[in-house]
């Protein structure tokens, strides 16, 4: 890959960088917990958590990097915090 | 049209002939007459240009970064610790590759306190990326600011530039400049036309991190642009001679080379006074030549040693020094005639403001013949 | 190449009479240069500034140490400052005072007095003394054309005040003219 003039970039690259593999406990939303209040997608550093049809919260796996932000931070304890079967 | 004007006027005029769209700089002297003057312009609505006044020197090259990013033709001037305030910003505008032109009305640098002239501190950013030009009267300071931005918007090159004149000596000097119209100056430089903007209906971010992976590479490839920049500046510096009549395709000139068996090497003002104590001394019979520098980043090397290969000794003057080693110019020179059998004389002379005159230029030129270099010419030695 | 040097003091217009000078010369078809000693700019503190003339291009850049020409803006200041420095044998010494002289110019040097002083007083209602200076100098040494005078004033003044600058470096011009006929 040549190098961009400049040390340019165009945005998203960081999209290409999967940090899913990083986790060590994977967060795990119960929906039966859970008010729709939205201070996980709110919080999350990686802003990888997305509301559904229905207005519940989820995470994509793909990024979420495991540090629990939003378990530590969800009104509800709706957010578990499991350790990764490796 | 030839008129006679002060050289920050005419500066300013060449730089309102350019047409920049932002102009940011701190007023400081003697850097302030040509801000002065722009300002004024921008306000009678003589130069269609934002002018953004801002609170240090480190803002206003930041606000041409953000100009210059955005895809408009930005321009500055400061000097001597306004430079200094700006060293961590010069390097960013290099890495970036933004075609910001600076004027640098060339002043000492502190401590001690001193407003005057010496060229210590354009050459202490002489590694930032930046190309330099020194301007040896008010002529070539007006018509390097042409120059320097075709150079610099070259896509080739993509690089900042310093047009460096010294502080009063030039700046503050009533002479005869011719200056361009602005049809000419048009027909010479024609608009920035980026490929690449920041625009936030196309996002793209400049001067991202780079891992220890591309760094390298990256100073690589900057080194690399700055170098090929030589031959653009030849070729703009003799487009402008075709159009206008005044030749500035070489980046070293040469007077009573030919000849000469002691070679003085100057850049800026002081090349004048050595060219009238060399019409002197060829009087006299004595075979002195001297090599002028216009251009010391890129340096080149080539250039200087091609011009040296026929003298018996050089004297190469600094109005700076790399303390602790010995002005810029010498240490470059040196470089330039390595493996060579001709001995290089170094000379530090005129920092602070301290008048350089033709007994002076003898000086050098006995001191050279006696084969005694590593000399400050002038040295009070009473006060020492 | 021919060289002035003026001495003043700061706040007296050295600098602006040693730009008008050059500005002058070159309308009469001349190479000039003007530059100031690039002092520290104190109002009363004592100041120089220099004008070289030639019939080429001018390199020399260093300041003038052995003059054709000097203008001494203050009389006071020859007490202070060795004002007749390095100038040329067949110089000319234009010394702003109404007093007769009480020190000696070297020899082979002219001086011209002109009361320059109650010349603008009287005529710009200022003690602005360069202008009037400037005439004399016109007519002492031929130098400058007063018509080239005349229009760079108009062009740094406005005309109200260029006309007064005038009337005033015209009233020096003929008193010198007067004085060396």
């Amino acid at each position: 890959m040549a190098l961009a003039v400049g040390c340019r970039a165009r945005p998203g690259k960081g999209r290409d960088n999967k940090t899913g593999s990083w986790r060590v406990f994977k967060p795990i939303f119960d929906h039966n917990l859970c008010s729709k209040c939205g201070t996980c997608q709110v919080i999350c550093p990686e802003g990888c958590i997305t509301e559904d049809a229905e207005g519940f919260f989820d995470p994509d796996y793909a990024y979420c990097k495991g540090c629990g932000m939003c378990a530590e931070e969800c009104p509800k304890k709706a957010i578990e915090m499991k350790q990764e079967e490796k | 049209m030839l008129g006679i004007t002060e050289g920050s006027m005419a500066v300013a005029e060449a730089v309102r002939l350019c047409r920049p769209q932002v102009v940011s700089a701190y007023p400081i002297t003697p850097q302030t007459h040509i801000v002065e003057a722009l300002a004024e312009m921008v306000a009678n609505g003589k130069l269609d240009a934002d002018y953004i006044t801002v609170e240090s020197e480190f803002s206003a090259l930041s606000a041409c970064i953000g100009a210059s990013a955005a895809g408009s033709r930005a321009y500055s001037a400061t000097t001597s610790q306004g430079l200094a305030l700006m060293y961590e910003v010069c390097f960013n505008v290099a890495g970036m590759r933004l075609p910001i032109v600076m004027t640098i009305a060339n002043r000492a640098m502190g401590a001690p306190l001193s407003i005057w002239n010496d060229q210590q501190d354009s050459i202490s950013l002489r590694d930032a990326g930046w190309m330099q030009f020194y301007a040896e009267d008010n002529q070539e300071a007006t018509d390097l600011h042409y120059i320097a931005y075709k150079v610099a918007e070259n896509q080739k090159v993509l690089l900042p530039a310093m047009v460096c004149f010294d502080g009063f000596i030039l700046s503050h000097t009533y002479e005869p400049v011719d200056m361009l119209s602005q049809e000419d100056a048009d027909k010479y430089l024609p608009k920035f036309a980026p490929s690449e903007r920041l625009d936030a209906a196309d996002p793209v971010s400049f001067g991202m991190y780079a891992t220890p992976e591309y760094y390298l590479e990256f100073r690589y490839e900057t080194d690399k642009a700055l170098k090929d920049a030589k031959s653009v500046i030849r070729a703009a510096g003799a487009e402008f001679g075709k159009m206008f009549g005044r030749d500035y395709s070489a980046m070293v000139e040469g007077y009573q080379l030919d000849d000469a068996e002691t070679v003085i090497v100057a850049m800026g003002s002081l090349c004048g006074t050595v060219k009238d104590t060399i019409d002197e001394m060829r009087k006299e019979g004595k075979k002195v030549g001297l090599l002028k520098i216009r251009v010391f980043r890129p340096f080149p090397t080539e250039d200087v040693a091609a011009a040296l290969k026929g003298a018996k000794r050089v004297a190469v003057l600094d109005k700076n020094i790399s303390l602790g080693a010995k002005g810029a110019t010498a240490l470059e020179v040196k470089d330039a005639l390595y493996g060579s059998t001709i001995p290089v004389y170094d000379y530090v002379l005129g920092l602070g403001g301290r008048d350089v005159r033709k007994k002076d230029i003898r000086e050098v030129v006995a001191l050279a013949e006696q084969g005694k270099g590593n000399q400050f010419i002038g040295l009070r030695k009473e006060v020492l | 190449m021919r060289e002035l040097r003026i001495h003043g003091r700061g706040g007296q217009g050295s600098v602006t009479a040693a730009e008008l000078i050059a500005v002058a010369a070159f309308e009469g078809g001349v190479f000039s240069q003007a530059f100031p000693a690039f002092g520290v700019e104190r109002r009363g503190a004592p100041v120089q500034a220099f004008v070289r003339f030639d019939d080429r291009k001018i390199r020399l850049r260093s300041q003038v140490y052995e003059p054709d020409y000097i203008i001494v803006q203050d009389s006071t200041l020859i007490k202070d400052v060795n004002v007749f420095s390095g100038v040329k044998k067949g110089g000319i010494v234009i010394v702003n005072t109404e007093k007769a002289p009480d020190y000696k110019v070297p020899d082979g040097v002219k001086l011209i007095t002109i009361d320059a002083t109650s010349i603008a007083l009287k005529v710009i209602g200022l003690p602005i003394t360069n202008t009037s200076l400037m005439g004399a100098f016109a007519a002492a040494t031929g130098e400058i054309k007063f018509d080239a005078l005349k229009n760079a004033l108009y062009h740094r003044f406005p005309k109200e005040l260029a006309e007064k600058n005038i009337e005033a470096a015209r009233q020096a011009f003929e008193h010198v003219k007067g004085a060396t006929a």
